[in-house]
């Protein structure tokens, strides 16, 4: 079975360049703030969106998105209604693959199977949840896979070459490289020791290889993807967003185009890259 | 081992995968996982080693001062003119409290694993003490996270934690109390996951942490067990303990759980009142869910979006409890209440007053507990009461609750 993420990293793939993939968190200032600018990744050259579930307690993230969670939920984002956005976006676009990623306990407790059936439903394609490690894939992973979205899987500088067949098992549409042992939007991963990385996780597996955590700026995400099959960039986009709130934390007039400039600045930054090694 | 089945034992858990029933788990990011499982190898290597029980030994008779007295509460008994009450003395324990129990184990365990630097979270402080006292005595590092609500209510304790070395860092996300220092130790862990031993202090948190910190703390109820046995011949009738984590409780609770005759209750931290929605009390008034690292019964809203907890005592101030204590509650071994601010305060003068000690805030909610099933019970009935921690800590905020200027 083929899915949209399959058929994304395919098509770059033949392209010969990498996928530039995007987070933003759902509902971060707001609902209908938070569409305009999700509506607009595409255009803005995101291959693939990863679209952060607000939780109370981001356990495995940084300051940026810490706050963006907070500040979606302060304007009621729920996991309903972050299912709603993804619903408003395929109206628009049948094509982006949107991957949730987030932490466990909204989806225990909404019941895995009803959040799977509706996920489905919205036009979900895939899954990063931080808290299931591969010892947990009974939880949600395994129903995930049966009910057709991908089960994306992190893998990270300890998990050595013993583990990694294990955290591959069932792991589907791509790979999540996590370049550093730490929190997202932390220090600046080192390109060489990147590019071994994903030599390594090649080895084990046909999947795309996309790398994130800690990548900024336009150049850092075009050495990225120069090795990797994907640059995702989350951080840097929230911090962005957190830039242009007024005081009542509400979009800024024009703030959408200002964050949608900037993920296109990235986006050259990704989709350039191999032209210029090239070169 | 299901939850409702009945097991043979009480005590066989946790299962492979670290759980109790449904309860329990490894709920963690890839980065920390290998270590999760390094920790258990090694957890299981100590714990077959007669080595490193007789070193802990040696430290918990030298060092912290064990074994802690079992003390029969005569004037307390009177009062209530009921049951027998014993106390079991934790609060005489080296740094004030139960914690230094698990300490010293784990601290051993960073050693045999040659880590160079202990990570802890606090919430009342007594286990950032705890930390900061066994990393002094051997050298090594130590970053408490304290979260700033607890840093500002708990000074006493943030000031002996500096005093013996540590770095105290005050976390200001969420609502700075201990859900968010422990959320904060966590990101300091996945950061610096080559060379740190993050140092639990509760039941909770992925396996092998549950198990481990409850057979550390396990010496509370085994030698009450043999205590009693000496002073009355017989098991008590009845356990009580409060549960914030729940580690003093399940310390004290597990070397029983198979002698089915002793009732056994844990005494969670009301707040101003379970439907007041203001509490801690994660099995009273929450339901399962997961966080760090584990399943467990958790405060939590609709959208499974987790609470801020509210007690008196920060030490109880948790929106979660030890998931060995969930699958005790849906088995119905143990029974799980609930005592208010307000009796806890009650509780704290009167144990002063009556045998002059002055306990923590949070046995006191195991006192009040007491007060309420004491004077029910018969003479020649006996309530084993796990006194947890003193109350130096909190005789500012006590006063400042019952509106006294110092």
């Amino acid at each position: 079975m083929t899915t949209r993420l399959d058929r994304r990293f395919a098509k770059l793939k033949a392209e010969g360049r990498a996928a530039f993939v995007t987070f933003i968190t759902a509902g971060d200032p707001d609902f209908d703030a938070s569409f305009d600018i999700l509506r607009g990744l595409p255009a803005a050259g995101a291959d693939v969106i990863e679209l952060g579930m607000p939780f109370t307690d981001p356990m495995a993230d940084g300051p940026a998105i810490q706050a963006s969670s907070q500040r979606a939920l302060k304007a009621g984002a729920t996991l309903k209604r972050t299912l709603d956005l993804v619903r408003r976006f395929r109206e628009g676009d049948g094509e982006t693959p949107i991957v949730l990623m987030g932490y466990y306990n909204p989806i225990y407790h909404m019941g895995v199977s009803k959040f799977l059936a509706a996920a489905g439903e919205a036009g979900v394609d895939g899954l990063i949840v931080v808290d299931l490690p591969p010892e947990e894939d009974d939880e949600l992973c395994e129903p995930a896979l049966k009910a057709g979205l991908n089960f994306i899987r992190l893998a990270t500088p300890t998990t050595d070459d013993k583990r990694l067949p294990k955290v591959l098992e069932n792991t589907s549409g791509f790979v999540y490289y996590v370049s550093i042992n730490g929190i997202t939007g932390s220090a600046a991963p080192e390109a060489q020791g990147v590019a071994r990385a994903v030599e390594r996780i090649k080895r084990h597996t046909s999947l795309p290889v996309a790398v994130g955590f800690g990548i900024r700026t336009p150049e850092q995400a075009a050495q990225i993807a120069r090795d990797a099959d994907g640059a995702v960039v989350g951080s840097a986009i929230v911090s962005a967003i957190a830039g242009e709130l007024d005081g009542h934390g509400k979009m800024k007039s024009g703030g959408d185009a200002r964050v949608l400039a900037f993920v296109s600045e990235l986006a050259r930054g990704v989709h350039g890259a191999r032209a210029k090694a090239a070169e | 081992m299901n939850a409702g089945s009945k097991p043979n034992s009480f005590k066989s858990g946790p299962d492979e995968r670290g759980r109790f029933g449904i309860f329990g788990g490894r709920f963690v990011a890839e980065t920390l996982m290998p270590l999760i499982l390094e920790l258990e190898t090694a957890y299981e290597t100590a714990k077959n080693d007669p080595a490193f029980h007789a070193e802990l030994a040696h430290l918990n008779k030298h060092y912290a001062g064990r074994p802690s007295a079992l003390y029969f509460a005569e004037r307390l008994t009177e009062h209530f003119g009921g049951a027998k009450i014993y106390f079991k003395r934790e609060e005489l324990n080296h740094t004030g409290s139960h914690k230094i129990n698990n300490c010293l184990g784990q601290i051993q365990l960073a050693r045999r694993m040659a880590k160079t630097r202990i990570i802890a979270e606090t919430g009342a402080g007594q286990h950032g003490v705890a930390s900061a006292t066994v990393a002094a005595r051997f050298g090594l590092p130590c970053v408490v996270y304290m979260g700033a609500t607890d840093v500002e209510r708990q000074k006493p304790n943030v000031f002996r934690m500096k005093l013996l070395g540590a770095e105290v860092v005050p976390v200001t996300s969420g609502s700075g109390t201990l859900k968010d220092a422990m959320n904060e130790a966590l990101r300091d862990w996945v950061t610096n996951v080559e060379n740190t031993y993050y140092l639990i202090g509760t039941v909770a948190g992925p396996h092998p942490y549950p198990a481990m910190v409850r057979d550390f703390q396990s010496v509370i109820g085994e030698e009450a067990k043999k205590q009693l046995q000496e002073a009355e011949g017989r098991l008590p009738d009845t356990l009580v303990a409060c549960i914030g984590g729940g580690s003093n409780a399940m310390g004290l609770f597990h070397p029983f759980l198979d002698d089915t005759g002793v009732d056994i209750i844990g005494v969670e931290a009301g707040g101003h009142g379970i439907p007041s929605g203001e509490h801690s009390a994660s099995i009273t008034g929450g339901s399962p869910g997961v966080l760090h690292g584990n399943r467990t019964y958790l405060l939590q809203d609709a959208d499974g979006q987790i609470l801020e907890g509210h007690s008196i005592s920060a030490g109880l101030d948790y929106p979660g409890i030890g998931p060995e204590h969930s699958w005790l509650n849906d088995i119905g071994r143990v029974k799980y209440v609930s005592a208010t601010d307000k009796e806890a305060l009650e509780a704290f003068q009167l144990c002063s007053k009556v045998e002059g000690i002055i306990p923590a805030l949070e046995p006191c909610h195991a006192l009040a507990h007491v007060a309420k099933i004491a004077p029910t019970m018969r003479k020649d009935q006996i309530i084993l009461v796990c006194l947890s921690g003193r109350g130096d800590k909190d005789v500012f905020s006590v006063a400042e609750y019952l509106g006294v200027k110092l």
